[in-house]
């Protein structure tokens, strides 16, 4: 396979000497049309290549160390890149070194984790930098050997012409190859080819997590700097008035600030500030509305019955579909706010000298923190900088910079270095909540039971647009009517992995679950008799690849043994999202009397699979994520303060909890997609089906273990 | 503000700290030993699982006061090259996604296995209950355990 290297001007390779004989190759993002060789003027190969951003660099030794420019946080990015440069390298796998890029726009493109999109964006870049690389080396070693490139074979590092019985490591090189230009057109392998795509290949940060090292924001310490620690206003409250003296007399505390509705304690180490905040006293007055969960009901009661929707998607006569239906299905939905609530709670270094600033922690989008820092000081953007730190977990809690900025304006006001650190209870009252969300969905059925109408309707507290209204059933049904309303409540929302379809797959696949009961289908007929319509009679435009669709539900069904054994009670939920397609059935069977629930088949189509083990964790933790939230979680607020202050309230999945799960992956031929969201929204379906499967009990509402249908049921949790 | 001598990974330190300061904080802000991770603050999560005396303890919650005589192991201390049976499954079963919970994972299975070295599943899941993951590589944890076991 050949591809221009040349595509666009945000998108050519680079190529560098260092003066330490070594070869960087890096994308240049920003720069003029063509490849060029730039002599850089540091002598350690590391910190040149580190100078350079690149992609890639190669010492004389033969050691190769690869970027990996996205934050990584867990989503195992940090190995899945390096691997797909290595390959197309031909590089020795044990002799790669990885290493965290910092923030730089000008090298690297859409340096940010979140949309589960890194792969599917960089996966061409990533191959083209490896192919790169190797091309300049091979023809270095042709040149040297005064042979033809074409008979030169490289494996594992090492140059090899086998006429000639001549071969060397790519170390042997690096000087000559630097002077090589790279060509308009590469040669990339041939898929069936890969060596390290698609083999199981370990995180290559294991060593450092597991003897614990330094690598989280929360671990950074520099020598003179402070803590802080915040308080912040209740949603819809402003702060009238303080007073600081009793935390100011705890020892340790060095200053307290204010900035916006925010005190900060600072001071020398962190448990004294915790004390101290403790110790202020803070008057609020409202400053908007002060919400509790009750308003919330009935705002959602309210806005479903008579609010003003926009219109996200209209085929056909939706209104005269259900006057002619033999039978109409309807029924509502609703999720409660949640918190990301990543184990490592939000930090941030920030260091003003002049008219820089200096960032270092952990963040999904370094370059939002730039901006943020550039804007409240009134500097360039170029002026700050952002190292990335290894992030204990995200799931989008930290696309926000919400506390970059008060890392700044702590800094700002103390004129010293500073990390800020959020403990639980900030973090789960702090703000940045996935939005509460409450669906309606009306089904038209004709005598067959096949659908002729379908109408959704979603209110969404902050929640932006609720549908993804171009998602299945739409295009498989003649009458279509979505519509959605978003509150504009003062509890701030934010993008939480799988953001909107982490409740919305649900509350459809549950829908579908009690369109299959009223139609007399199985679930699965049903769903493929949708799917083929949608396939053959497509109406309206289609987000989703309905072949794709068909195929993991039909893999699923295959897996689980669908229907096969009448002791299982099973509920099955497939849902496409962020590029990748995944079907889940779960298993309930009685055991000692309690439906208990056994395991979860999932089969995923993310297109090629590059890395097996990483691809099991996303989609095993993003099932035990959703499993969790839907069974467990809830946030609720009294006068605009939740309720649920760290995990004794806020109640998280754990071990006890897990069923087993069962992965497949299909082998579907696409490039890869992303895979850090798309197996989180169809688990609630899969158990809430299961769930009435086995007891007639229909779950609308999350979390389950809240609702009164629940109640008496016993779900009990047991692994093989 | 008192002074406190702690042994700690086999070396004798000394700190000046107030005398409720959680020992969490007096490893992490006061020698340096970050591996032991905050999380909750509230005994929940098991992120600060440490080992005072051999026995898993959250350290979230343990103030400085009550350790002196005491012997404290931190994940730095657990073994001196990272090859403790437990650290050596955690690597074999590639556990970790975030990984920061995995210190207090890997402490809580070290000390669960001294006391019980050929456990049941059902025990290493009691065992393992009292740590949260968020990511949710519970699956894993659960067989690195019982790898663990079988090369004690």
């Amino acid at each position: 396979m050949a591809t221009n290297i040349k595509e666009s001007r945000r998108d050519f390779l680079k190529i560098a000497g260092t003066t330490a004989g070594g070869l960087l190759i890096g994308f240049n993002w920003f720069g003029c049309d063509s490849p060029k060789v730039e002599v850089l003027s540091t002598d350690e190969v590391l910190a040149q290549a580190k100078n350079f951003n690149a992609f890639l660099s190669i010492a004389p030794s033969g050691d190769v160390v690869i970027y990996s420019p996205n934050p990584e946080l867990g989503q195992n990015i940090k190995t899945s890149f390096p691997m797909v440069v290595a390959e197309e390298l031909d590089a020795d796998w044990a002799k790669v070194r990885v290493l965290q890029a910092n923030l730089d726009t000008e090298k690297y493109d859409r340096q940010l984790t979140g949309g589960s999109g890194a792969m599917p964006h960089s996966w061409e870049r990533l191959r083209k930098a490896g192919a790169a690389a190797k091309f300049v080396l091979v023809a270095a070693a042709a040149e040297t050997w005064g042979v033809s490139p074409e008979e030169i074979a490289v494996s594992e590092g090492v140059i090899t012409h086998s006429a000639s019985g001549k071969s060397g490591h790519f170390g042997e090189f690096v000087e000559k190859a630097a002077s090589i230009s790279i060509p308009d057109e590469l040669a990339l392998k041939d898929k069936k080819d890969f060596k390290i795509i698609g083999t199981p290949v370990k995180n290559v940060d294991a060593k450092e997590i597991y003897t614990g090292k330094s690598m989280y924001g929360l671990d950074f310490h520099r020598e003179g700097m402070k803590y802080a620690m915040i308080q912040r206003a209740p949603f819809g409250m402003k702060v009238s008035k303080y007073d600081d003296s009793k935390a100011r007399g705890v020892t340790g505390v060095s200053e307290v600030v204010q900035f916006g509705n925010s005190i900060a304690v600072v001071g020398t180490s962190t448990w004294p500030l915790m004390k101290a905040k403790k110790l202020l006293e803070i008057d609020y007055v409202p400053d908007g509305n002060v919400e509790s969960t009750a308003d919330h009901d009935r705002i959602f009661q309210e806005l479903m019955s008579t609010g003003k929707a926009e219109v996200k998607r209209k085929d056909g006569n939706v209104a005269k579909a259900f006057q002619a239906a033999a039978q109409v299905v309807e029924a509502e939905y609703q999720c409660p706010f949640l918190a990301h609530s990543p184990m490592e709670p939000e930090n941030f270094f920030a260091h003003i000298q002049g008219d820089r600033c200096e960032l270092i922690g952990p963040t999904q989008t370094p370059d939002r923190a730039r901006q943020t820092a550039a804007q409240i000081l009134g500097i360039p953007p170029e002026n700050v900088s952002v190292e990335i730190t290894r992030l204990g977990g995200g799931f989008g809690r930290r696309l926000r910079a919400d506390y970059v900025e008060e890392a700044v304006h702590v800094a700002k006001a103390i004129q010293a270095p500073v990390k800020i650190i959020w403990n639980r209870e900030d973090e789960l009252t702090g703000g940045a909540y996935r939005p509460a969300v409450r669906y309606k969905f009306s089904a038209a059925l004709d005598e067959n039971g096949s659908m002729i109408g379908y109408k959704l309707k979603g209110v969404g507290m902050n929640a932006g647009n609720t549908t993804r209204e171009n998602n299945f059933p739409s295009g498989a049904i003649e009458n279509v009517l979505i519509e959605s309303i978003s509150y504009d409540s003062s509890i701030t929302t934010n993008a939480w992995r799988a953001p909107i379809t982490n409740f919305l797959a649900y509350a459809e696949q549950s829908f579908l679950d009690e369109v299959a009961l009223a139609a007399g289908k199985d679930p699965v007929d049903l769903r493929l008799e949708l799917y083929e319509k949608a396939k053959n009679n497509p109406v309206g435009e289609l987000g989703y690849d309905v072949d794709r669709m068909i195929a993991v539900t039909k893999a699923a069904a295959e897996k689980s043994n669908w229907g096969k054994n009448p002791g299982v009670k099973q509920g099955l939920s497939v849902y496409f999202s962020h590029r990748s397609y995944v079907a889940q059935v779960a298993d309930i069977e009685m055991e000692g009397g309690s439906p208990t629930l056994k395991r979860i088949t999932a089969v995923t189509d993310c297109g090629m699979v590059v890395n097996p083990i990483g691809a099991n964790h996303q989609v095993r933790g993003g099932i035990v994520d959703g499993m969790g939230h839907a069974m467990y979680t809830n946030l609720t607020f009294e006068n605009g303060v939740p309720k649920q202050k760290n995990y004794d309230s806020y109640r998280l999945i754990r071990m006890k909890e897990v069923p087993e799960i069962n992965t497949h992956f299909l082998d579907s031929g696409f490039d890869p997609t992303g895979l850090g969201e798309p197996a989180l929204p169809p688990t609630g379906g899969a158990i809430a089906n299961a769930i009435f499967a086995a007891t007639g009990r229909r779950l609308r509402s999350q979390p389950f273990i809240e609702q009164k249908e629940f109640s008496d049921i016993k779900l009990e949790i047991k692994r093989a | 503000m008192a002074t406190f001598n702690l042994k700690i990974n086999g070396q004798s330190k000394q700190v000046d700290v107030d005398e409720d300061t959680p020992l969490l904080w007096v490893l992490r802000d006061h020698l340096g030993l970050v591996g032991t991770k905050f999380s909750c603050g509230i005994a929940q999560c098991g992120s600060c699982t440490v080992h005072i005396d051999g026995t898993a303890t959250f350290s979230c919650v343990t103030p400085v006061s009550s350790l002196e005589g005491t012997e404290i192991t931190t994940i730095e201390g657990l073994s001196e090259k990272g090859d403790h049976p437990v650290q050596k499954a955690w690597e074999e079963i590639d556990v970790a996604q975030c990984g920061y919970c995995q210190a207090g994972q890997i402490m809580q299975a070290a000390a669960f296995l001294k006391e019980n070295p050929s456990p049941s599943m059902e025990e290493i899941d009691d065992a393992m209950n009292r740590n949260i993951c968020r990511c949710g590589t519970y699956h894993k944890i659960r067989e690195a355990v019982a790898l663990a076991s079988k090369s004690n």
